[in-house]
């Protein structure tokens, strides 16, 4: 069983921008209830991809800098990160196949 | 998900309030049934902070916590969960067959309740700056306009709640509606015309939405001068109504002009044996106790046609 960790600003450099796998962070709210809908998927999809990626979430109230710098104005939003850069971004809330159809697209290119 | 059968008494598509209470009252009347949903369950209302007016709860209860309770309700009288899209619907002899990316399950009988989706403005800019400024989603997306101008556009219940939602956050909210006058409850028109952070633009229509990275301004146009403005936001909030999401069910139940689907008083389509209910109906009141008062109708009339 892999689940997702939890990142925040200060360690994001370390846990994200120089992971060796891709990462998928799930920027989420308290507040924002469709957050708490694709919370669940989000652990699915570790599982499913344990090895392969990791996933993180991110709460945007604790570390508004770092959404503010990938832009991120509308939550949920899922951006998977490459060798330091985001090559996927994902808003809103989106079904799971759509999820698995990004992460293997990102993982392919 | 192959614990799952693949016959049932019951198929609801969609899991928001109708949905969830038809589950309730099939699953209590010893229907099997499986409740399928393409995307989360608790349907639009999720994206509510907070529902004032469902009854039995005085103080309020967000649209999560609302439909999560329903949710595990069902579950607890043996409702069973697919979480999936709905292909298509097909009839054979008595039997429906229901069409998913996870193969094909049968049943006697069909509650649809799939409501409705967002409609967008379908403006140049909406498509490119969603997520960018552009939002459908006030509770979500509010906190990232914190001192800043924002722009809803509707003059339903939807948008007004939005409007308020947003005065949380920035400094000054633009409700922009086509019409002269809102569609929505009294109670929170009068919240509305109170609060001095809201300007309404009325008779006015979005043209354009405008910016280079983020959202800057939208393009109006008053309709009945026909002047052509623009204001400078940060953020533009689209709640300009709903569709009733029945793509997949065209040529084979009767749908109105607007594309709900039609039933009579036992909540039964023009096909035996497939009902619907909660804003996917034509004639919804789309609030979600009248989903729920549905969801119950229609479940009680399927266990008539299942034991008939």
């Amino acid at each position: 069983m892999s689940k997702p960790v939890e990142v925040n600003e200060a360690k994001f450099d370390e846990m994200v921008l120089k992971a060796k796998l891709p990462v998928m962070v799930d920027f989420w709210a308290p507040w924002c209830g469709p957050c708490r809908m694709v919370a669940p998927i989000v652990d699915e999809l570790a599982n499913e991809y344990e090895g392969k990626v990791s996933f993180m979430k991110l709460n945007v109230d604790d570390s508004p800098k770092v959404a503010s710098k990938y832009g991120v104005m509308s939550i949920p939003a899922l951006i998977i990160f490459k060798n330091g850069a985001p090559v996927s971004n994902i808003v809103g809330f989106r079904p799971k196949p759509e999820l698995k159809k990004n992460i293997d697209t990102a993982l392919g290119g | 998900m192959s614990e799952l059968a693949k016959k049932y008494d019951v198929i609801i598509i969609g899991g928001g309030p109708a949905g969830l209470s038809a589950g309730i009252y099939t699953a209590r009347a010893r229907l099997s049934t499986l409740l399928i949903e393409r995307a989360a369950i608790g349907g639009q209302i999720i994206n509510a902070g907070k529902v004032e007016n469902y009854p039995g709860y005085a103080d309020g209860v967000s649209g999560i916590d609302l439909t999560q309770a329903m949710h595990q309700q069902a579950e607890k009288f043996g409702v069973q969960t697919l979480y999936d899209e709905v292909i298509a619907l097909e009839i054979n002899g008595k039997d429906k067959i229901v069409k998913t990316p996870q193969g094909d399950f049968i049943s006697k009988a069909v509650i649809i309740a799939g409501g409705a989706e967002r409609q967008k403005l379908n403006v140049p800019g909406e498509a490119e700056f969603t997520g960018k400024g552009v939002s459908y989603c006030a509770t979500c997306d509010g906190a990232f306009f914190r001192d800043k101008t924002v722009a809803v556009i509707g003059g339903g219940n939807a948008a007004v709640t939005e409007a308020l939602e947003l005065t949380k956050f920035a400094t000054k909210v633009t409700l922009i509606h086509r019409r002269h006058e809102l569609r929505a409850a009294k109670i929170m028109e009068e919240k509305l015309l109170a609060d001095k952070k809201i300007e309404i633009l009325w008779d006015t229509v979005v043209l354009e939405v405008l910016g280079d990275k983020l959202v800057k301004s939208i393009k109006l146009r008053n309709i009945v001068t026909n002047k052509e403005s623009a204001l400078d936001v940060s953020g533009v909030f689209v709640a300009v109504g709903s569709q009733p999401a029945t793509g997949y069910l065209k040529g084979l139940v009767t749908l109105d002009a607007v594309g709900a689907v039609i039933t009579n008083d036992r909540l039964e389509t023009s096909v035996p044996g497939i009902f619907a209910a909660g804003d996917i109906r034509s004639g919804s009141i789309r609030q979600v106790v009248g989903a729920a008062g549905d969801g119950a109708m229609a479940a009680i009339n399927v266990g008539k046609y299942v034991s008939g």
